[in-house]
């Protein structure tokens, strides 16, 4: 087995991460309300779990958990957006925004596991 | 859009923008997780990242001086690859009630605080551009 430096994995991972969330975000981006990261956060702690949980090898989890996910699923996007919602008096949307993200990526590790539970 | 209107190869140029924005930013995560393991690692990323996509985003909004492809490398490549949701979440799930509920609070107020501190930097910088 041929051994791969980490970081090249992890970076590997972290640019197809990246590239998934542009095309996703743009994919389901609405005026209104930031439902591209929205999406990606959720779908990305999805995949997270779902890999975690399965028990992959430390370089399937580097590629596809710290780099791939990590990568695809954003934090500052979602603190960017929610303080903008905030501060354009869109209140109560900046507060569905960052329950919604909390409760859908919970629901998704949730459901994840779940799966992995029923399979295995 | 004005995207859609370009040329092909100009989207190409973003997307390997972003590519290399990704490779770089999610290798100083991986590298900051060594330095800090666990929880703290994350909620350091997310915290500098929060506060640095602040500061680009507002700068861009006051004072337009970024150019698109900087955007694009720095904003979706580097710093959006550089913090994380689904580990943040994880994390929080595999952890005790109260850890939980202390990971949640220090990851949003600390997002969000440097989000405000990225735009209060931005004025800073605007306001000294203009006094100029």
């Amino acid at each position: 087995m041929i051994e791969f430096d980490p970081a090249h994995v992890v970076g590997t991972g972290g640019a197809i991460g990246a590239l998934l969330r542009h095309y996703v975000s743009q994919l389901v981006d609405v005026e209104e309300y930031p439902t591209g990261t929205f999406a990606v956060n959720v779908l990305g702690s999805f995949a997270l779990g779902l890999i975690t949980f399965l028990g992959a090898d430390t370089t399937l989890l580097l590629l596809f958990g710290t780099g791939v996910c990590g990568s695809f699923t954003t934090f500052s996007s979602f603190s960017f957006e929610t303080v903008r919602l905030w501060e354009t008096g869109e209140r109560g949307r900046a507060i569905g925004n960052a329950g919604g993200n909390l409760l859908g990526a919970g629901l998704a590790i949730g459901l994840a596991w779940g799966l992995v539970q029923l399979l295995g | 859009m004005a995207e859609k209107t370009a040329h092909p190869l100009v989207r190409v140029e973003s997307l390997a923008l972003i590519a290399i924005g990704g490779f770089a930013g999610s290798n100083l995560r991986y590298f900051t997780g060594f330095l800090l393991p666990g929880m703290f690692g994350t909620l350091t990323v997310n915290a500098l990242g929060s506060f640095a996509l602040g500061f680009v985003l507002y700068e861009t909004l006051y004072s337009g001086v970024l150019a698109q492809e900087t955007r694009a490398v720095v904003s979706t490549g580097f710093l959006s690859s550089f913090t994380t949701y689904s580990t943040f979440a994880l994390q929080s799930s595999q952890a005790p009630p109260l850890w939980l509920v202390a990971n949640i609070a220090a990851n949003y107020t600390l997002g969000f605080t440097g989000v405000l501190l990225g735009r209060y930097l931005a004025q800073s910088v605007d306001r000294r551009w203009s006094n100029d």
